[in-house]
């Protein structure tokens, strides 16, 4: 409903302003327009609107004046109760906040911030995403921020884009829904679904996917790393072990002592290393295992890719670098 | 939308403050029908409202279905065990009084909490079958603005109930401008839109279309307000206020009754002091309507019957208004038809001898029907019957004893034995019932004509000059008329109360309240269709019809809404527009292949777009310095902003 002679209104800007809802959203943040919040009587407001015809008809039948203003009063209510829904979303300002990366399987946590630009509070606002049906409901104060959380299934390394937000509101009487849509640019890192498997045996090769072990020492403890299954068993750490829940080689909970002197070696994670039959998310799902034992281990790795190559590292910064090369390669 | 629809409204179990609104809300309405139901029903309807209450400690009290069906079978079947009916007003109102309480008790998540609401709204316009007065608006206000705390409440329960309260109030502040309109301009129809109900318009006191020793004097007795004027000028003297009402033409030898004329077209009076007047007339559930004698003009929708009587065409059964001219101490009218003269002559035989007796003494005495008439008169002023509101009860021949042995009675039995004379010397005579005098109240300068003022008298006709006033009372009692009531009863009778002359102050008080009340009848009961006529003419709007009061109700309540909306959204912050100018630009240079990256200031951006796009490159550059200056700048001069929004509006690219 844009009326364009009113977009060109020149001498009274405010007002052109207000009709075409408010200024365009800046970088990131959406601004829920009026002119976007649609509004119609729920189950409650038809209800509503029966019982007042009845009143009405009551009061012209046996002319009940005070029948009539009561029926008025109502009816009256129920217009401002329709002003005060559609004011309880119109010019929500939308942030969009940070998403931590997640696992593909897991569910990616979507921040969004939203923003009440007016003196009045916002109760009872649902946020629903529209494609997976997460929902939260949130009250704004004043001139304040609330913050929804959408958990959001990510079933598929890559980026996720949130997509379509929808914001509901019943509030104050419950007799009008109102609703609208915001696409906040917020997206969330899948990593690939890290399959739980050994780290590659140790290769005497400095070629990819071995350690390369420059020394091998037994005596002084330094740490422990992922269980490989050609430990000696003295090696092993059986007291942590014992304080876990499973217990089968290769499991992640087993975990091997490490002694001065593994410290140096270099583990190179490679993609052409997995045998090509295993399909592409396959192989990708067994590094991004290897990358997490690896990380936990307190492995130096490196990671190639075809056409990537990641300098061996450890540590978060390394971790995250591997894991995202892993999620958007030839992402889908 | 339908997608939008899925979401599942998750059932909120009804709270107690959620309880305590929607049980205050059903209090309200329901205590002014508790005086009128019988108590095992309002036994019932507490018990169940205690019930529920009980079940918001304990969930598992909550009865189960067949529980209900029992009381509502139960409940249904005493009801129409004590009425006899279940339709009609009053077994109606008892059947929702008994519904609130079980609906209460079997509510438990929002939406019933909701249905409660709705049935509490029911029975407060219910209350105003009974009475409109200003006391019960105000009450069933109460109870709406609580009903209305009750659904805020279970909209968003998590929220401080004093926020919720003052949304509540907020709604019905903002309702009110709106509801106003609607009342005004909303299309009226005159009701009833089907039959009512028997009982619907029962227990309303004023005259009767009979009169039998004591009707009156039982009237008397009520203070009720039978109708108030306004006078356009000058108030005339009490003792020709003679508002007539329903004539009384035949005699079965105890009760006048109405003669049942036909209608007919009265001349005017041609002589007279002319006195015009509105009169707001309380229903009475009869035709006839009240006027100064005689009446000169008619209301709209009104007719004369043959014995002058003006009557309603339909039933005064809600309070009514209108406009009246009449002439004081006009002449009579000499013509009558001799059918009416005829009927006004008959009296029943074997009644009242000794009265007959009388009367042929004076016929025989007497030249005309004139000397027959002074007469009359001369006997009544001579002897001294005593007026009072407790008259002696009269036997068969009432006219008799009144005369002869108890010698005492109301207006009722002055007039009834004063036309009974007449007739039986052979002069028509009639009788007439209706109201004398009243009162001015000193609040508003409205005269009140009260119940207690109904009256009878009489009228002669004499050949040659017409019907001629005699008021029988008046002659033996002349303080009856010139000061009223409470001077011309014997000392010790019982008054109405507010004639009482040691209550001053209490006189006082009902004046106040009573003048208040009038400009509420006059101003909120009295707005009809013809009310609403007359103020859209008052606008200009002549003649409106349904369609003129529509069309300016959707005009008014639809700026109502923008209003409201605009005023709701001023608190917002305001765009600012100068960022609004430099996004619309960015938009444009987006739309041409230069979309601004994020890390990108101003001058950078607007450098590198007046480079990919030359042929705008200066209006480009401009722009960037304009909204520099104005973001960053010192002073933001208006004019400035202005010359933004239009270069980037005008800008082209070539």
């Amino acid at each position: 409903m844009r009326i364009p002679s009113l977009s060109n209104l020149r001498f009274w800007p405010q007002l052109a302003l207000w009709f075409q809802g408010g200024a365009a959203p800046g970088q990131g943040d959406v601004v829920i327009s009026h002119r976007r919040v649609y509004i119609v009587p729920s189950r409650l407001g038809l209800y509503f609107g029966g019982t007042l015809a009845i009143l009405l008809v009551g009061s012209i039948n046996y002319a009940l004046s005070l029948g009539f203003a009561l029926t008025f009063l109502l009816a009256g209510m129920g217009l401002a109760a329709m002003v005060q829904t559609t004011r309880n979303l119109a010019r929500l300002m939308v942030r969009v906040g940070r998403s931590e990366p997640v696992f593909a399987g897991d569910a990616a946590r979507f921040r969004l911030e939203f923003a009440n630009p007016g003196v009045h509070d916002r109760p009872e606002i649902l946020v629903r995403h529209q494609s997976s049906g997460a929902q939260q409901t949130i009250d704004i104060a004043p001139a304040d921020a609330a913050e929804a959380v959408l958990a959001v299934p990510a079933d598929r390394r890559g980026w996720l884009p949130l997509g379509r937000v929808m914001l509901e509101t019943r509030f104050p009487v419950g007799l009008f829904r109102a609703w609208s849509y915001a696409e906040p640019d917020s997206r969330c890192l899948v990593y690939p679904r890290p399959e739980a498997s050994a780290l590659p045996p140790l290769a005497p090769s400095d070629r990819a996917g071995g350690i390369r072990a420059h020394a091998q020492g037994s005596d002084d403890f330094s740490g422990l790393r992922g269980y490989q299954p050609s430990d000696s068993p003295r090696h092993v750490a059986w007291k942590s072990v014992a304080r876990s829940d499973t217990l089968h080689p290769g499991s992640d909970d087993m975990l091997t002592k490490q002694f001065a002197g593994d410290a140096v070696a270099e583990l190179w994670l490679d993609l052409g290393d997995l045998p090509a039959s295993l399909g592409l998310e396959t192989r990708l799902s067994r590094l991004t295992g290897w990358v997490l034992a690896a990380e936990r281990a307190g492995a130096i790795y490196g990671l190639r890719l075809p056409g990537l190559r990641l300098e061996p590292g450890r540590g978060d910064a390394q971790r995250a670098a591997c894991l995202e090369a892993l999620a958007l390669y030839q992402a889908p | 939308m339908s997608q939008a629809d899925a979401v599942p409204a998750t059932p909120r179990p009804i709270g107690w403050r959620e309880f305590a609104l929607l049980l205050a809300g059903l209090l309200i309405v329901t205590a002014p029908h508790a005086l009128n139901a019988p108590w095992w029903l309002i036994l019932l309807t507490v018990t169940l409202y205690v019930w529920r209450a009980a079940a918001l400690w304990n969930r598992s009290l909550l009865p189960s279905r067949w529980i209900l069906i029992v009381i509502v079978v139960l409940g249904t079947a005493g009801i129409w065990l004590e009425f006899r009916a279940i339709f009609g007003r009053l077994p109606g109102v008892m059947l929702l009084f008994m519904f609130s309480g079980l609906k209460l008790l079997e509510s438990r998540d929002q939406r019933d909490a909701a249905a409660v609401v709705f049935l509490t709204w029911f029975l407060a316009i219910t209350n105003f079958l009974y009475t409109q007065s200003i006391p019960t608006a105000l009450g069933m206000c109460a109870a709406v603005a609580t009903s209305i705390a009750a659904l805020v409440t279970s909209a968003a329960p998590r929220r401080a109930p004093r926020a919720n309260l003052r949304t509540a109030a907020l709604l019905l502040g903002q309702a009110i401008p709106a509801a106003l309109v609607l009342f005004l301009l909303f299309p009226r129809i005159q009701g009833p839109l089907w039959g009512l109900p028997q009982d619907s318009f029962a227990g309303v006191t004023g005259l009767s279309d009979t009169m039998a020793p004591g009707s009156l004097s039982q009237l008397s007795l009520s203070d009720a307000i039978a109708f108030r004027v306004e006078f356009k000028g000058q108030t005339p003297r009490r003792r020709v206020m003679y508002w007539r009402g329903p004539v009384l033409t035949d005699f079965d030898g105890r009760a006048w009754r109405l003669g049942y004329p036909n209608f007919a077209e009265l001349e005017p009076p041609a002589t007279g002091t002319s006195v015009a007047y509105t009169v707001l007339l309380e229903q009475h559930n009869r035709n006839w309507l009240f006027a100064l004698e005689r009446a000169a003009s008619l209301p709209e929708n009104a007719r004369h019957l043959e014995d002058g009587q003006i009557v309603s065409l339909i039933p005064v059964r809600t309070r009514m208004r209108y406009e009246m001219v009449s002439k004081i101490e006009a002449e009579p009218r000499p013509a009558e038809l001799r059918r009416v003269l005829e009927r006004a002559r008959r009296l029943p035989q074997d009644f009242n001898p000794r009265a007959r007796a009388l009367a042929e003494g004076w016929r025989a005495g007497a030249a005309n029907d004139t000397e027959v008439l002074g007469r009359a008169i001369e006997h009544f002023r001579r002897e001294r019957l005593q007026y009072t509101l407790e008259p002696a009860l009269l036997g068969r021949d009432s006219v008799d004893e009144f005369l002869f042995v108890t010698r005492e009675g109301f207006c009722e039995h002055f007039s009834s034995a004063f036309v009974f004379l007449m007739r039986a010397a052979g002069v028509p005579a009639r009788v007439v019932t209706g109201y004398q005098g009243g009162d001015t109240n000193p609040v508003d300068g409205a005269y009140t004509v009260r119940q207690s003022d109904a009256h009878a008298w009489t009228e002669v006709y004499i050949g040659g000059n017409g019907w001629v006033r005699v008021d029988p009372t008046a002659l033996s009692v002349p303080g009856r008329v010139d000061a009223g009531l409470a001077r011309a009863v014997a000392v010790g009778d019982t008054l109405p109360l507010l004639l009482r002359p040691e209550l001053e102050w209490l006189r006082t008080l009902r004046y106040n309240w009573e003048a208040m009340a009038h400009q509420w009848n006059l101003l909120v009961l009295g707005y009809n269709p013809d009310r609403q006529r007359e103020l859209l003419s008052f606008f200009g709007i002549k003649d409106a019809d349904w369609r003129d009061l529509a069309s300016s109700l959707l005009a008014l309540l639809g700026a109502f809404v923008l209003g409201l909306f605009a005023w709701m959204l001023r608190h917002m912050v305001r765009p600012d527009p100068v960022q609004v100018a430099w996004n619309e630009f960015c938009g444009k240079l987006g739309a041409r292949g230069v979309p601004r990256s994020p890390h990108e200031g101003p001058r950078d951006y607007s450098e590198r777009a007046a480079r990919n796009l030359p042929a705008a490159g200066e209006p480009i550059r401009t722009i960037a310095e304009l909204y520099i200056t104005l973001r960053y700048g010192r002073h933001a001069a208006a004019e400035k902003v202005v010359e933004l929004r239009q270069r980037v509006r005008e800008l082209e690219f070539g």
